[in-house]
């Protein structure tokens, strides 16, 4: 199979649908504590389809979570413009549920009121919304854990927990900032088949920050690679891997090929960075 | 594990406890009776626990033990509301929490019991000024755990209600609130202690009110075992208000 690559913005099964995201001619730039000017982002362009899975890939410092803040409305200050269903983001928007990299479910509340959080914010009466979240909970697999809190629960299920919360506010786009980066790698490949198969039952347009491309591969429609800072697209990756898919997918050659194609263009960028690292710790005498 | 075994570990620590303080009265009965603690120092433990029904039934402790917790809890409730209302707007103005934290904890240090005659002066030898000096005492660690215990709030968590659209209000009393909330109890805790020190030792110095009252009556007779049994029910005042402050805590973290 050969690896398809695109330096387009539209991924070719969304040519006939419009696109639900826009992000147009990002850039973000920031200073230093040191008062140096960083440019973190740079005119970066790319649109999300509805019912895709895009995830986005870069190395350490190609402001992948500083575009994951803008696309959310949780960073101002940037030029260009991230555009959903043809309206301009401004701050954190309806359309857009967040799954945090760090622990986020609240420890005071269980598994299903931590689920039903969104709901009550959208004033959902009790009944209801517990009814709602217990079909969430279940969702992300933990039936039986509804009163658990989340001391009691392992860092996978924690994550699951924020998912379905996340889930529950029935978001237009998934956006997830490497929710699995603190799990072992077997945890985070039965992860990716849990999300594997929420997606597919809710046709949910997922948008995924990772650095870790066999789970973006795993879990992709579109890989978008970044360069290290300035963060830009360097290419944009078309997945063409069978769905439904599974972690059993890992093993094919398919997959393997797809994974040394994204590892080549990552390896040089990451390659850059870390020199960089070298070098601003040697000038500035602190440990990379 | 049979239902026996499971009872015997469940109420193995009351029982380690109580079973603890009984060695300790028993060691000191034995000291006490071989003349090696002066009983003219420390009574007989027997005869504190024989002079509960004479200090229940002579010295009216009921009355006293309530206007003890009564000026407790006034004060408690003070401290509590203010405490937590001064700790949430030095949290959210940096200027004033700049300008004042310091001077709050050198405020929680200062030994406010010895100025007294000034309250005696401003409010009289009455229940207002014990309740007065206790409050004030009591404030600075509520106010301190409260700024400790918003500013530990995880930023993600406020991420998640930004990203949910929280208004400032909600964002207060769905997030920032309830994960202080531990941080917050320990402060109203050690608040209390501090009003509760405070309630009876000013009880004691004007010679007015409750448990600290009768302590000082209790000590100018040479009632040294009377004076035990007193500080008996001191303590029992201090239990309540452990027991209420806990559930409370229990109450509100589940409401949140």
């Amino acid at each position: 199979m050969a690896v398809a690559t695109t330096q387009n913005r539209m991924a070719p099964a969304a040519v006939a649908a419009p696109a639900i995201m826009v992000v147009d001619n990002l850039a973000m730039r920031f200073a230093t504590p040191e008062g140096d000017d960083v440019v973190a982002l740079d005119d970066v362009s790319f649109d999300v389809n509805p019912g895709e899975f895009l995830s986005i890939i870069g190395p350490s410092g190609c402001g992948k979570s500083t575009l994951f803040n803008v696309i959310g409305g949780l960073l101002g200050g940037y030029g260009g413009r991230v555009t959903v269903g043809g309206e301009t983001i401004s701050g954190p928007h309806h359309s857009i549920g967040m799954v945090f990299q760090e622990e986020s479910t609240f420890p005071w509340r269980n598994v299903v009121d931590n689920v039903a959080f969104p709901l009550e914010i959208a004033g959902v009466g009790k009944r209801e919304r517990i009814d709602r979240a217990r079909h969430f909970v279940s969702m992300v697999g933990l039936d039986g854990f509804e009163r658990r809190y989340p001391s009691e629960l392992s860092g996978g299920m924690r994550q699951r927990v924020s998912m379905a919360r996340t889930l529950a506010s029935e978001p237009k786009i998934l956006l997830m900032d490497e929710p699995f980066a603190a799990l072992d790698e077997q945890t985070r490949l039965l992860l990716g088949d849990k999300v594997l198969q929420i997606q597919q039952q809710l046709k949910q347009t997922t948008l995924l920050i990772t650095h870790n491309i066999t789970e973006a591969v795993q879990l992709s429609d579109r890989i978008l690679v970044m360069t290290y800072r300035p963060g830009r697209v360097k290419r944009i990756v078309n997945i063409d891997l069978p769905r439904p898919r599974s972690s059993e997918i890992v093993s094919s050659e398919a997959f393997g090929r797809y994974v040394a194609q994204i590892w080549s263009d990552l390896r040089e960028e990451a390659t850059r960075g870390m020199s960089d690292e070298q070098s601003r710790a040697l000038h500035s005498g602190t440990p990379a | 594990m049979s239902a026996g075994a499971l009872t015997l570990r469940r109420f193995a620590p009351q029982a380690v406890g109580l079973g603890s303080l009984v060695f300790l009265l028993v060691a000191i009965e034995i000291l006490i009776r071989l003349g090696l603690i002066n009983r003219f120092i420390i009574p007989l433990p027997s005869e504190v626990i024989a002079s509960f029904g004479r200090v229940v039934a002579e010295e009216d402790i009921m009355d006293r033990f309530w206007q003890t917790a009564w000026e407790c809890l006034a004060s408690g409730v003070l401290l509590t509301v203010f405490g937590i209302i001064l700790g949430v707007a030095m949290h959210g103005l940096p200027l004033f929490r700049r300008a004042c934290e310091t001077w709050v904890a050198a405020f929680a240090a200062a030994p406010l019991v010895l100025a007294y005659p000034l309250f005696l002066v401003l409010f009289g030898r009455s229940s207002l000024t014990i309740i007065m000096l206790a409050f004030l005492s009591g404030l600075p660690p509520v106010i301190l755990k409260t700024i400790e215990g918003l500013s530990a709030t995880r930023r993600v968590l406020l991420n998640v209600g930004r990203s949910f659209k929280l208004t400032p209000a909600q964002q207060f009393w769905k997030i920032l609130l309830p994960s202080a909330l531990p941080t917050i109890f320990v402060g109203i805790r050690l608040g209390l202690i501090f009003a509760l020190i405070n309630v009876v030792g000013v009880e004691f110095l004007i010679n007015f009110g409750g448990l600290g009252k009768l302590i000082n009556e209790l000590a100018e007779r040479y009632d040294l075992p009377g004076v035990y049994a007193s500080i008996c029910f001191v303590i029992l005042v201090s239990v309540v208000f452990f027991v209420a402050t806990e559930r409370a805590e229990r109450w509100l973290k589940s409401a949140a």
